[in-house]
């Protein structure tokens, strides 16, 4: 049998040893069954054979005549075994001497001293007979004496059909403690493979621990194979990780020359239409910096929101680091972050570094995006379900409100041209707040020009 | 100020050291973590500008290493990478703050100011004109025996006119230290603040006076 490719081994196993268990108790029941009538029937063929033998043995000649003296116990021993009917013929030649006369004989007449044994249908009953044949002699003649006795086959049905029963029992009970034991050994056989799979499955996405589980012989090539891809994908993860941190020192440090030296020239530089050049220099720097940057960032972000590294955060303390790292730079524009702390201890399960990265995109936005003096009123507030960093600013807004489309790679809103931008920010932000099962919105906001950012994330 | 720049990059650590001469600080450059480590038992910084990766190192080792030392000398990290790529972050290292490269030389500054100001840093970073005694990790400005709280812009306004008392400072000059290169103003923008400033030095010495078709000079009351 082929097994199939899909399925579980063990329902395989299972069946495979179900149709062979079933097959061999079939095999025990026949011949038990075979065994035990062959038994029965040997038994009734013994008796009636004896049965036979002593009434040959009651015959005498008196007076040249053949006489018989029926002796009661040739009948009586057939009782022992059941309560059927005895039927009896004693032959002379072909003249009954006694008996039913109807009873057959056999046909031809036996000749040896070997009991012949028949079944027949006699009376509407069967019946087993025996003939046993004797010679006697009379002095002138020699006689044959045939003697039949038969048995009818109630009390063998019985017994044959006991010991069915019992064969029956006998069988079904093999077949379930197979069943039982097959199951078991289904179980017992399979335990190392589910070992296997529950210790692959129980570790984490990130888990890339070679598998150390304890497997049979056979599964051994299979966790080689395992650990050897399992470090293969380490090693590439951990180069294309590197390779990123590598691209984006090589891009900025660059850049970076760049800027700083165009500035301090430009510092020095009088007339106005070279300084104007020169300030669209640093302003293309800038803006392809940004962009460099920010790709880096998204392609770290994206690798790193695959393999999410949770642990235990305080929300409040997060926004609060984050604004006041960011307060530098809205100083420059004598612009106030104004964080309200909230009162409650706010523990969330999260990536620290990717949703540190999210709030600083947010709130870098806000502050590109705002008038100078203008103020950023940061707050962190909890429902029953939800925990939302709401980010408000008296900037110039939104144009378009649809999170879906301002949160496409690229695409920046229709009234930003005029200040540079990478258009990956708030894909960003969005792909942080999907990574931790929460959302962005992005509304207007109610109580004058700007806009309404919130982070909204999952108490639960 | 006296400020230590470790940075490998050499046209990069000569433009910075350049930049921060316009403001009048010092600035000693290690091209390397052996450099910086003699350079800082030598001397005193106010400051350590600190590049991460080095020729014969990683600048973070040298951060835990001096913050093993007690040693409380502020430090920020000048990095090529933006915080997404820290495994552990730059700041539970114990650096006091960072800033991602390339960066605009006024945030630079900027956070070098509130670095210092965090700190307390500030005894010894005060300049003098007239009566008028100007600190600028404080953000105050102090003349009579009372002080006034300054805003960002009016304090780097400040920092240019006290760096060059009794100079005529262009228009531009004064822009380019206000505003950055993405923000498009108008040369009139300046005189808002030029303004601001001079009705904080009501009643002190000092005053900024208009020289016209040139520019701004601050020069002592007459």
């Amino acid at each position: 049998m082929i097994p199939p490719l899909k399925g579980s081994i063990r329902r395989q196993l299972v069946l495979q040893l179900g149709a062979i268990t079933a097959l061999l108790s079939l095999a025990f029941f026949l011949s038990v069954q075979v065994v035990a009538e062959k038994a029965a029937t040997d038994t009734q063929d013994n008796i009636l054979a004896a049965s036979a033998t002593s009434i040959a043995d009651a015959l005498y000649i008196e007076n040249g005549a053949i006489k018989l003296e029926l002796p009661y116990s040739a009948l009586s021993m057939l009782g022992t075994i059941s309560e059927d009917r005895v039927f009896y013929r004693v032959l002379q030649d072909d003249t009954t001497l006694t008996g039913y006369v109807d009873l057959p004989a056999p046909n031809p007449p036996t000749i040896s001293r070997v009991p012949s044994f028949d079944t027949i249908i006699y009376k509407g009953e069967e019946v087993r007979t025996v003939a046993v044949t004797r010679n006697f002699s009379t002095g002138k003649t020699a006689k044959i004496i045939n003697i039949i006795v038969g048995q009818t086959r109630l009390g063998l049905a019985v017994t044959s059909s006991a010991i069915t029963a019992t064969a029956t029992g006998i069988g079904i009970g093999f077949f379930i403690v197979a069943i039982a034991l097959s199951l078991w050994a289904a179980q017992n056989t399979l335990r190392p493979i589910n070992r296997l799979a529950l210790s692959v499955t129980r570790r984490g996405p990130t888990d890339l621990r070679p598998v150390t589980t304890e497997t049979p012989a056979e599964l051994s090539p299979l966790v080689t194979e395992l650990n050897s891809f399992i470090l293969r994908l380490k090693s590439t993860l951990t180069r294309s990780e590197d390779f990123i941190a590598e691209a984006a020192h090589h891009i900025r440090t660059p850049l970076a020359t760049l800027r700083t030296q165009a500035e301090v020239f430009y510092q020095q530089m009088e007339k106005p239409e070279n300084r104007k050049t020169l300030r669209n220099m640093i302003r293309a720097v800038d803006e392809s910096s940004r962009s460099a940057g920010q790709l880096l960032d998204y392609a770290m972000v994206t690798f790193k929101t695959d393999q999410l590294t949770t642990q235990n955060i305080e929300l409040g303390h997060l926004l609060e680091d984050v604004c006041k790292r960011l307060s530098p730079a809205a100083e420059l524009k004598d612009m106030q972050i104004l964080y309200s702390q909230s009162r409650a201890e706010v523990m969330f399960k999260g990536d620290s570094i990717l949703l540190q990265n999210a709030l600083r995109n947010i709130l870098e936005n806000a502050i590109k995006y705002s008038p100078d003096e203008s103020d950023i009123k940061v707050s962190l507030e909890t429902d029953e379900n939800n925990y939302r960093l709401v980010f408000i600013d008296q900037g110039r807004g939104f144009a378009e409100t649809d999170t879906a489309k301002l949160t496409k790679r690229f695409s920046r809103g229709p009234n930003v041209s005029d200040v540079i931008g990478s258009g990956l920010g708030l894909t960003i932000v969005s792909d942080v707040a999907k990574a931790h099962h929460g959302h962005l919105t992005i509304t207007s906001n109610t109580e004058g020009p700007g806009a309404c950012v919130t982070l909204v994330l999952p108490s639960s | 100020m006296r400020f230590l720049l470790v940075e490998d990059n050499v046209a990069l650590s000569k433009a910075l050291c350049d930049r921060f001469a316009l403001d009048g600080h010092a600035v000693d450059r290690a091209l390397n973590l052996g450099d910086a480590e003699a350079s800082i038992k030598a001397v005193n910084y106010d400051l350590i500008l600190l590049d991460i990766m080095l020729p014969d190192g990683d600048g973070r080792m040298f951060l835990k290493k001096h913050r093993e030392h007690l040693d409380q000398t502020p430090v920020i990290v000048l990095t090529a990478r933006s915080e997404v790529f820290e495994r552990v972050s730059v700041l539970d290292l114990g650096a006091d703050d960072y800033i991602t490269k390339p960066f605009d030389f006024s945030e630079l500054e900027a956070r070098c100011r509130a670095v210092l100001r965090r700190l307390g840093g500030a005894a010894h970073n005060t300049k003098q004109f007239a009566d008028v005694v100007f600190n600028t990790t404080a953000c105050e400005l102090s003349f009579g025996g009372e002080a006034q709280s300054l805003r960002n812009r009016e304090l780097r306004l400040l920092e240019v006119f006290f760096t060059s008392p009794e100079q005529v400072l262009s228009k531009a000059h004064l822009m380019d230290r206000l505003f950055s290169f993405s923000d498009e103003v108008s040369e009139n923008a300046i005189e808002v603040y030029v303004g601001r400033v001079r009705k904080k030095l009501i009643g002190s010495g000092a005053c900024i006076e208009t020289v016209r078709g040139l520019g701004y000079r601050m020069t002592e009351q007459p």
